[in-house]
Order: C-alpha cells, then structure tokens, then sequence
C-alpha cells in the first residue's frame, strides 16, 4: 500500500487555510447562533457522538447482565428500563440523526455548490429541538427511566406500568420535529439551490440517498409524533383511544407507531447507504456502476417502506390477507437493497481498488449489511417470522443492520470526510486497526445471537436457560472488543484535529465539488458558485481540472 | 432554471450591494429565495396533513366499528354553531387571501386592516368553539374528565337533542363508546383549534410588522406563506365540519 492515494504532491505543500469555517468568528455564542450548516453539523456532530455513548454505555449494562443466567447484576425491572433507554437512545438520539445531521449537513450545500441549506435558521432550530429533546430523554432516565421497550407498546405503556413514559414520550415527540425540519430542509435544499448545471442526474448518490430519507422524515414523523400525543393523552385523562376496555383498540396504536417506526429504519439506513456510494467510487476510482439504478433505488426503497410496516404485526392479530400482502410487499424492499449492493459490487469490479480506513468500514456495511438484509427477508416470510420474532434473532438481525450498516457507514463517512471537516487526516494505520477491530467486534458480539435467537432465546429478559450461556459469554466478550473499536476513534480523532497531517483541498483525488474547495471550507462553501458541466464521479474531468492547474501554474 | 441562476450568479459577481436587504446571504437571486420559502411551506403542510392523518384514521376505523354511537353523539353538536363557526373560517380566508393581494399590490393600511379582520374572525371562531365546548362541559360529555351516559341510556331525558331526533337509546355497550367519539371531536376540534391559536399569535405578530410597512416593500413571501397556513388550518376545518358534525346524521 506504499502508493496508496493518500500521499499526493497535493499534500506535501498543503497548508491550513487562514480563514475557514472554523475561525471565521470565534467565542460560544458565534457557534451558538450560528446558521452556518457546517458549525450546525459539528455541534450535531458532538452531541449525537456524546448521545452515542450514553447509549452505549446501557449496552454495555446489558451484555453484562447476560453474562450469566441468572439476574445478577440488576433488579429484573431495572433491566427493563435499561435496555428500553438503550433501544430510545440510539434509535431518536443517534441512529436516526446520525449520518443526515452531521455528514448530509455539512455536504449536501456544497455538494450542490450552494453557499448553505434553504433555511438555515430552521437548521439551528432543529439543532436546539434535538438538544431540549435529549435533555428530557436524559431527565426522564434519571428520575427513574421508561420499561416500556423503545416502541412504546400499547396497552402496557398506557395501562401497565408507572414509569416515566409521558417525559419520554414528549422528548421523542420534540425530537421528530427535529428530524421533520432536518428533512425538511433538505428537500427544499435539493430542489431549489442546485448550482447552475448540476441537474438532478449529475448530483452525487449522497445526495440522493438523502432525498430519499428527507421524503420518509416529512411524511412518517408526523405519524408517530400523533401516535405519542395519543398515549401522553390516554395517560393522562384516559381518553380510551388505544383502551380496549373503552371500545378503543390497542392494535391501531401499533400500525400509526410502525408506519412511521418501520420507514424510521430507511432514515437511519439510506444515508448510510449514500456515504457508501461516495466511498466506493472514491476508492475505486470509478463511476459507481449503474448511477442511475442507485438513485431510483433510494427512491423505491422509500416508497415501498411505506408500505411494509404490518410485518411488524405478524403475530399481533391482524388478518391472514393483510400478513400475505404485507409479507410480499417486504420481500420487494430486498429488490432495491440488492441493486445497491450489487451495484457497489460491480464498481469495485476491475477498479484501482485501495484500502484506506473508509474502503475498510464500507467492505464491512456491505458484508454485515447483506446479512442483516437477508435475514430481513426470513423474518419477512410470515411462517419463520412466527417462530422467530421476539427472540435473539430479531435482536441480531437489526443490530446487523443498524450497528453492521449504519454505524459503520457512519465512521467510514466520519474518516472520509474529516480531513474536509477539519483540515486534517486522521493517522491511517490506527484507524485501519479499529476498522478491523470494530468488525471482529461486532461479528463476535452478534452472530451468537443468531444462533441463540433460532434455539429459542427470547429478548427482553434479564435471565436465561443456563443452557444458552456459552453463546452469551461469546456475545459479551464481543461486545468488548466492539466498545474498543469504538473508543479508538475517539481518541485518534481528538488527537488529529491538533497533530494530524495537514489534509489538502482533496487528499482522497474525489471529484465532488466538496472536494474542490479548500480544507477546511469558507463560510460561504465556495468563492464562487460553481458551473457544473460534468457527471457525478467523472475521474476523467478531475485529471482535466488537474492538468489545467498545472499548465495554469 | 439553471440558466437564470446561472445569469443571476454573474450579476451577483458585478454587484453584491446591490441586493434588497431582505435578501438572505445564501440565496442567489430572490426569485430562488422565494420559491425555496415557498415550497418550504407547502412541505411543512403536508407534514400536518400526516399530523392530522393519524386522527383521522383513528376517526375512520372507529366510526365504522361503532356507528351507532357515532351518529348519536354527532346529534349532540350544534348544526348552528357549526355552520357560523364555518362561515366565519370561510370569510376570515377572503380576508387573508385580499391582504396578500394587498402586499402584493403594496397597499399598507389596506393590508393591515385585511390582516386585523382576520385576527378578529380568528377570534370570533375560537370564541364560537369555545361556547361549543362548554355546552359539552355542562352536558357531562367530556371524555375522562367528565363524563355523562344519560343523553345515549336515555335520550329522552336530553330534552332539546330528543325533541329534533328522537334517538332510541342505546345498549350500554354501545353508549359507552360514544365517549371515543367525544374524545376524537376533542382531539380533532381542539389540535385545530391550537393551530388557529398559534396562527393568531402569528398574526399579531404580523400586525405589528405591517403598521412598520414590512410587508408592503415587495417582498410579501411571509404574508404569502403565512396564508397557505390560515388556508390549510381552514381546510382542516372543512374536513372536520361534515364528518364530525354531518355526515349520517339523519340516519336513524
């Protein structure tokens, strides 16, 4: 890997830019008032990374309860609360943000060439929404926390338990509209402040995965933010709408919480899925193969995953017809899913494949990632799904997604992009080894659980049959190694934004115009906007703009 | 569309000062900024058409499982009211859409007095609404708090309502799910009535600014998305009027 990318003339002159984003304006209140959606993703950024291990600092307590049998280390009801704070937590707080708010907010404008989103104070707002919701959530789990599980399941959280479900219920409420305004703004975004000649087919797929998920924030948050008006509601003055002792049907709760929970899962996973596209073409330096089937596949997995949420439902009680459509209507979300892989497969097919940091965490999302898909598709099919719901299998299978995908299309896009972010590579070698160490990790911690989840473990208990502690032990070993994986990040990131090699206006060679510009950005993106006359991922056009410098120099 | 952009980019090279001060920095000409303001709006509404979809999902599943209960407990609202209370919505639209008109043709007390009609019509149907909801108050028909199964048991025993329909009263089972339809007139009615609230708040503000001469410069997209708001929170109304006061009730 000697001649790896990473070590261009580019860099060897490079120096930090004298005005960027960063000190443009200094002191808390220019970052606190601040509309510049770059200083708004970093604030995202920090706080969705502090969110992050809370989260899974929870986790860390429940792999340590199933470490043995019995329940040891805490109180059964104390489990409960844990594990439904962990599931709350990473799902409003991390994974549903994640990538949009701090990657698509940074990018999306300059990868258009606009100078910021359409609405930047909006952008600010969603950014104090988000933090007055985490502050409840955190306040809610201090006071003594929530049982209900992350989804809020009716009759129990409306006639069972005594815990804090109304706080909780009102921060995830505050956080949608955080998320309805981040999509929100990037629709308009999208369609209106495109630079003169970046049509809709010349934007990067990051673009589009985005306009995708920003499509499922608008119209699905909507829907779970009634959803948790009507249990704050039936909580407080019994309004019998979920009771069925009044007539009211607890069912209904169920379809308005997966219509939006069940799309919810395309939010957390279609940015990833953009940061991957980027990745892919960038180290294979090709165009990613089938540009436009990728784009229109972000859009189907959009619209079918609107109508897919009953196979959550398949053991609640709803009819047999409604269990065939909607089993058949999830395998098709495979379809567009499978185009992406295959896609990304086919780009790396005879490129000049390389293996920096983010290559190594895009191979892992693309191999967990069609695990977890595949065995989407089992509990899909009605027949599996009834005997593996509500088991390990379950649990195993959207962690692979979301931990296996997301988290790591997050930190392959957090590595690829930080030298842009803030001026400075992050140390290569390091980082390689907490790629590989996150995937070993993360396979030791959850593949167990497969296998768990088909001899029958269920989820949700703090005690198991001792039969099951082998496989445990293995998951919780793994969860260790995971946490290491994640901790180094941190600390090596930290560490580069002081000492970490000065970066370059575009030390990966990529050809989006995020790359064109200095490293860090100005406020305003660019100096000026530019005039797109080329296709997204053309290399041919980037050795043009290359030689003219050159030959201009 | 790109090409206007792109000729707009060029005069913004020659001359940055010279943009109206409600241009914002980001935005390359104001056409772009208005239109982005714009379709900005209309996505926020079709997040509240999703917002108020759930409720009246909740409406469709549960009329259809407990119509009986359902045409009665409609028989309990006031056809009067109602139909004020919709004039009274319809007229306060005329009033906002001649104010954008107003701002657009830059006419500033023509503007303010289109805009204080509207607050005040604003004001006359919440205060209508208001003498609704007490009704229900007095009646017992406040689901959770207070509520009454005499009018559905008994509906003899509610004079006025009995004289007009001459409902027969129902099992217990079904009186008892009259309180569903309650709660969802309370739900559907009063998450209407909270955005009429916000939009009055809006409009004061709106006032103010239109005293100052803030919208009669030109630049009317705030007068102009606030509208599509007012005319959204009365399209809800024109839904919510026929099903919860309308719709079946002579069907017995």
């Amino acid at each position: 890997m000697s001649d790896t990318i990473v070590v261009l003339p580019d860099q060897a002159t490079a120096r930090l830019p004298k005005t960027n984003y960063l000190n443009k304006e200094n002191g808390l209140l220019s970052w606190l008032l601040t509309g510049d959606h770059k200083r708004i993703a970093i604030l995202y950024l920090i706080s969705i990374t502090f969110f992050f291990f809370i989260g899974g600092a929870l986790a860390s307590l429940i792999r340590l309860e199933l470490l043995t049998p019995q329940s040891d280390l805490m109180a059964t009801d104390t489990y409960n609360k844990v594990f439904s704070m962990h599931g709350i937590i990473m799902i409003f707080f991390f994974l549903v943000p994640s990538v949009p708010a701090t990657i698509g907010n940074f990018f999306i404008p300059m990868m258009l060439g606009a100078k910021d989103l359409a609405l930047p104070k909006i952008n600010l707002l969603s950014w104090y929404l988000y933090m007055a919701a985490g502050t409840l959530a955190i306040y809610s789990m201090i006071v003594g926390g929530v049982d209900t599980g992350w989804t809020f399941t009716t009759p129990l959280s409306t006639h069972y338990v005594n815990t804090h479900v109304i706080t909780t219920g009102l921060a995830v409420f505050i956080a949608g509209f955080s998320s309805i305004f981040t999509g929100l703004n990037f629709i308009v975004t999208i369609h209106k402040m495109r630079a003169p000649g970046m049509t809709w087919f010349r934007m990067p797929l990051f673009v589009w995965s985005h306009y995708a998920a920003s499509i499922l924030m608008v119209l699905g948050t909507p829907v779970l933010a009634i959803a948790l008006v009507l249990i704050v509601l039936e909580r407080t003055i019994g309004i019998g709408v979920f009771d069925p002792t009044k007539g009211g049907d607890p069912l209904l709760f169920q379809h308005l919480f997966w219509f939006y929970s069940h799309p919810a899962v395309y939010i957390m996973i279609l940015p990833g899925m953009g940061v991957i596209s980027e990745v892919i073409s960038t180290f294979s330096r090709k165009r990613v193969f089938g540009y436009t089937a990728v784009a229109f596949s972000s859009v189907a997995i959009a619209v079918f995953g609107f109508f897919v949420w009953a196979h959550h439902m398949f053991i609640m009680g709803i009819s047999n017809y409604a269990v065939l459509v909607f089993s058949l209507l999830t395998m098709l979300v495979a379809v567009p899913s499978a185009i992406k892989i295959f896609n990304w497969a086919f780009t790396l097919y005879k490129g000049s494949v390389t293996f920096e940091t983010p290559m190594l965490y895009a191979f892992g999302f693309m191999g967990l990632f069609t695990i977890g898909g595949l065995t989407g598709v089992f509990l899909g099919t009605a027949g599996t799904d009834i005997h593996l719901t509500e088991t390990y299998f379950i649990v195993a299978h959207f962690h692979f997604v979301m931990v296996g995908g997301m988290l790591m299309a997050f930190l392959s896009g957090i590595h690829f992009y930080w030298p842009k972010m803030t001026g400075r590579m992050y140390p290569e070698k390091i980082s390689q080894l907490a790629a590989v160490v996150t995937f070993i990790g993360f396979n030791f911690t959850f593949f167990p659980q497969f296998i768990l989840g088909t001899l029958g473990m269920p989820r949700r208990y703090a005690s198991y049959p001792p039969e099951f502690q082998v496989l445990n032990v293995f998951s919780t070993a793994g969860a260790s190694i995971l946490g290491v994986g994640y901790l180094l990040p941190v600390l090596y990131l930290t560490w580069s934004l002081k000492y970490g090699a000065i970066a370059g206006n575009n030390p990966w060679q990529a050809t989006g115009l995020e790359w064109q510009t200095q490293s860090p950005p100005l406020t305003e993106n660019f100096t000026e906007i530019p005039i797109v006359d080329h296709e997204a991922y053309d290399y041919e056009w980037l050795e043009r703009q290359k030689e003219k410098e050159v030959a201009s120099a | 569309m790109p090409e206007n952009t792109a000729i707009a980019g060029a005069t913004e090279v020659e001359g940055h000062h010279e943009h109206p001060p409600y241009q914002r920095h980001h935005f390359e000409t104001m056409g772009q900024q208005n239109d982005a303001t714009n379709f900005a709006m209309w996505l926020f509404l079709l997040t509240e058409i999703m917002f108020f979809g759930g409720l009246f999902t909740a409406y469709l599943i549960y009329r259809n499982w407990y119509y009986p209960a359902f045409v009665q407990g409609s028989h309990q609202l006031s056809i009067f009211w109602g139909t004020l209370n919709t004039a009274v919505l319809i007229t306060s639209s005329f009033t906002m859409a001649m104010g954008v008109w107003c701002a657009e043709m830059r006419k500033k007390s023509a503007l303010v007095l289109c805009l204080v009609l509207t607050f005040v019509l604003g004001l006359v149907f919440l205060g209508i609404k208001s003498i609704e909801y007490h009704e229900k108050w007095e009646k017992h028909h406040v689901p959770g708090l207070r509520y009454n199964l005499d009018s559905f048991l008994n509906p003899a025993s509610d004079h006025e309502v009995y004289q007009e329909y001459h409902d027969k009263p129902l099992p217990l089972d079904m009186a008892r799910h009259t309180e569903l339809y309650f709660f969802l007139y309370f739900a559907m009615t009063g998450m209407h009535a909270l955005h009429m609230i916000i939009g009055i708040g809006i409009l004061t503000f709106m006032i103010i600014q239109a005293q100052r001469g803030a919208y009669t410069t030109g630049h009317v997209t705030f007068v102009e998305n606030f509208g599509l708001y007012w005319h959204f929170v009365d399209i809800i109304w024109i839904f919510l009027f026929p099903l919860l006061y309308l719709i079946s009730r002579h069907a017995n």
